[in-house]
């Protein structure tokens, strides 16, 4: 046993423990949580297999972004915990059974004996001496620039269509200026008016 | 590939050119107060007019490289037909829309900023040598579909409709990549050339190609609303802005023609034999359910949606034929296509008011007589629709039939000929409500006075007889194109 394959051990059983609890968990929290150090333990598996921009990019983007607003989202929608795991007992074969046939399938696509193989595949990084995140900048800003150009483009479109479909300039909105408040003078506010009382003598 | 050079760059103007100016309208609309919104229609389409022209002197500049970024970007004359028509037609579909956009309070800067978009995501899928750049130029091209069909937000059935095109859209995307994978994994490549050279020299894997193969048709098919993926196309058509049907009605079709092109013919010609056979299914049925089902409608967007897949099963026929001559007719009858199908959708623009979409087919009633100069344009749309003789619309399934015929497919193209007389009979019948029924009792608010609208509509339509008649040397520039 070397220290790698101790190390993938360890972080796989992890993996599939955290994997196990983000299903468990009676608190929609904390399975996000828990879905976090999924996430978490995939990036230090993928580190393992010398990806580490991947590595990084899953921590940067899942555990940084997505999972943050995912826990927004859980904690701002007060999802009620029991009805929803009202059937949970009741699924559980179905849903043993739909893993076991993909397991299954899995195994039958890759193979038994296959699995140490590793397939044919050069790690193009290591060829030419390169780290992972060094060989993939220049791939990707030399031979891959055009679609990762239009790909920005895309990202471009996404902005204007979210922005036209959800922009609504609606007339008679009530908004601040603070410009006019700060400039505001005291007989702007208060106006003293002299009213001439009509009835004057007192009873 | 080492460092880019400027070889790579120079075939890439047209694109370069549009997208800059693409940002700057963008920003520039946003200090153009809403009167003057007119400054962001003209300068759209003169973006589009100028691209046309730098696409026009690139196809005739024998000095620029025919590929550039290692293959990913394909400067040919295939390319070429086909983007000069897209900004053509979408140039079209500028002037005509104006009209419509007024008075339903959509004439903003964001319908053309979007549409410019998909044009571009359209010329990069025309271009394309690489299934990353061809998968990327459709997903700009559907992407701004999508929003556009949604844009009248406070309509019920324009957003159901979106929403349909959306996920149907997106699920064929997912389709097409799942093929291409496949693809991939068979082949080892995503380049073109190098996927024909490993499919002739030795081929790998079949059962994954065959999926592969099936999964990227699925695709195709999809786009393009070829039965039995077609259901989304009446929705859409129904539902959305009609200046947005008519664009998603015409130039993606010119797209989805470049995109089965490349894909099949210029990456997977190898599995010739296999990919017919399969289109030969989806014509078949895009003729017969298309121009079948087109009988019964009312609606006639509804009507033009059924039109538009039966004239599917026309362009795939040609793509069947694997001949030079099959491809180029296939490609003349996508962009003439694309062209009557504006001046189809130009029409219904013509007819329709604020609150009244002139969408059925009896809205138009004794057009003749209340207006007999657009009575004949649009005797002249649909006659070149229906495919009768001296029209474009012809000339272009004459060239098919042919083709089919000429690579052997004679009872499918037999059984096309049949269907095509079938589907005249829908086209007839708008030209009889015009021409021969009763104008409805309450008079119509008088047409707008636009006068590019309508100038621009008459030559359109004029020029569907023009092109029957004289279509000869566009038809020669497509087996040029094709032949390369």
């Amino acid at each position: 046993m070397t220290l790698p394959l101790i190390l993938f051990y360890a972080f796989g059983a992890i993996l599939i423990g955290s994997a196990l609890a983000v299903v468990t968990a009676r608190n929609s929290v904390h399975a996000a949580l828990w879905l976090v150090l999924t996430f978490f333990t995939s990036a230090c598996i993928w580190l393992l297999l010398h990806a580490e921009f991947l590595a990084i990019v899953l921590v940067l983007v899942y555990v940084g972004a997505v999972m943050v607003l995912f826990l927004f989202v859980v904690m701002m929608l007060d999802v009620k915990v029991a009805p929803l795991r009202e059937g949970f007992v009741r699924h559980l074969p179905v849903g043993l059974l739909v893993a076991g046939v993909m397991l299954a399938e899995m195994l039958g696509l890759i193979g038994f004996g296959k699995l140490n193989e590793g397939g044919a595949l050069v790690d193009a990084a290591a060829a030419q001496g390169l780290s992972n995140t060094e060989w993939l900048g220049r791939t990707l800003f030399s031979d891959y620039i055009l679609p990762f150009e239009i790909a920005a483009v895309i990202l471009t479109v996404a902005i204007i269509a979210a922005v036209a479909l959800t922009l609504r300039h609606r007339p008679n909105v009530r908004s601040q200026d603070p410009s006019a408040q700060a400039a505001v003078r005291s007989q702007d506010r208060i106006r003293i008016v002299e009213i001439a009382s009509a009835n004057k003598e007192t009873p | 590939m080492g460092p880019i050079s400027m070889a790579d760059l120079l075939p890439l103007v047209p694109e370069s050119f549009l997208l800059g100016s693409l940002c700057i309208l963008l920003l520039a609309d946003l200090f153009i107060r809403q009167s003057q919104r007119a400054v962001t229609h003209w300068l759209a389409i003169a973006m589009l007019l100028l691209t046309a022209g730098l696409v026009w002197r690139a196809s005739g500049d024998s000095a620029l490289a025919s590929t550039a970024f290692g293959g990913m970007f394909v400067n040919d004359g295939v390319a070429a037909i086909c983007k000069i028509f897209i900004l053509i037609s979408t140039a079209l579909v500028f002037v005509y829309a104006k009209p419509y956009l007024i008075p339903r309070r959509l004439f903003q800067g964001e319908f053309y900023t979007l549409v410019l978009f998909a044009v571009l995501g359209m010329m990069f899928l025309a271009s394309a040598g690489n299934m990353l750049t061809a998968y990327l130029g459709l997903e700009l091209l559907a992407l701004p579909s999508y929003a556009l069909v949604a844009l009248d937000r406070d309509n019920g059935r324009s957003s159901e409709a979106a929403m349909k095109y959306f996920v149907l859209g997106a699920l064929a995307s997912g389709m097409l990549l799942y093929g291409i994978s496949m693809i991939y994994g068979a082949t080892g490549s995503l380049d073109f050339a190098s996927i024909r050279g490993a499919l002739v020299s030795n081929a790998p894997h079949p059962w994954l190609l065959s999926f592969g193969l099936v999964f990227i048709v699925i695709g195709i098919a999809f786009k393009l609303g070829a039965v039995p993926f077609h259901m989304w196309v009446p929705d859409v058509y129904q539902g959305s802005p009609t200046a947005v049907t008519m664009f998603i009605g015409s130039a993606p079709k010119i797209a989805g023609f470049v995109l089965a092109y490349r894909l099949l013919e210029d990456a997977l010609a190898p599995l010739f034999a296999d990919w017919r056979g399969m289109l030969a299914v989806l014509a078949l049925l895009s003729l017969a359910i298309g121009n079948l089902v087109a009988i019964a409608q009312t609606n006639l967007k509804r009507m033009l949606a059924y039109s538009t897949i039966s004239h599917v099963g026309f362009l795939l026929l040609g793509l069947m034929a694997g001949t030079i001559e099959g491809y180029a007719a296939s490609l003349f009858y996508a962009v003439t296509y694309a062209i009557t199908a504006t001046a189809a959708f130009g029409m219904i623009v013509y007819m329709s008011r604020a609150g009244f979409e002139a969408e059925e087919i009896d809205d138009f009633r004794g057009l003749n007589q209340r207006n007999g100069w657009y009575a004949l344009l649009v005797l002249l749309v649909m006659a070149s629709l229906a495919g009768i003789p001296l029209f474009v619309g012809f000339l272009a399934k004459l060239q098919v039939l042919k083709a089919a015929v000429d690579s052997g497919m004679l009872w499918l193209a037999v059984v096309a000929g049949a269907f095509a007389v079938i589907g005249a009979f829908y086209y007839l019948r708008v030209i009889k409500v015009v021409y021969f029924d009763d104008p409805p009792a309450e008079a119509l608010p008088a047409a707008p006075a636009d006068l590019p609208f309508n100038l621009v509509l008459g030559a359109n339509a004029l020029a569907l007889v023009g092109l029957g008649v004289l279509g000869g040397p566009l038809m020669a520039w497509c087996v040029r194109a094709v032949a390369g």
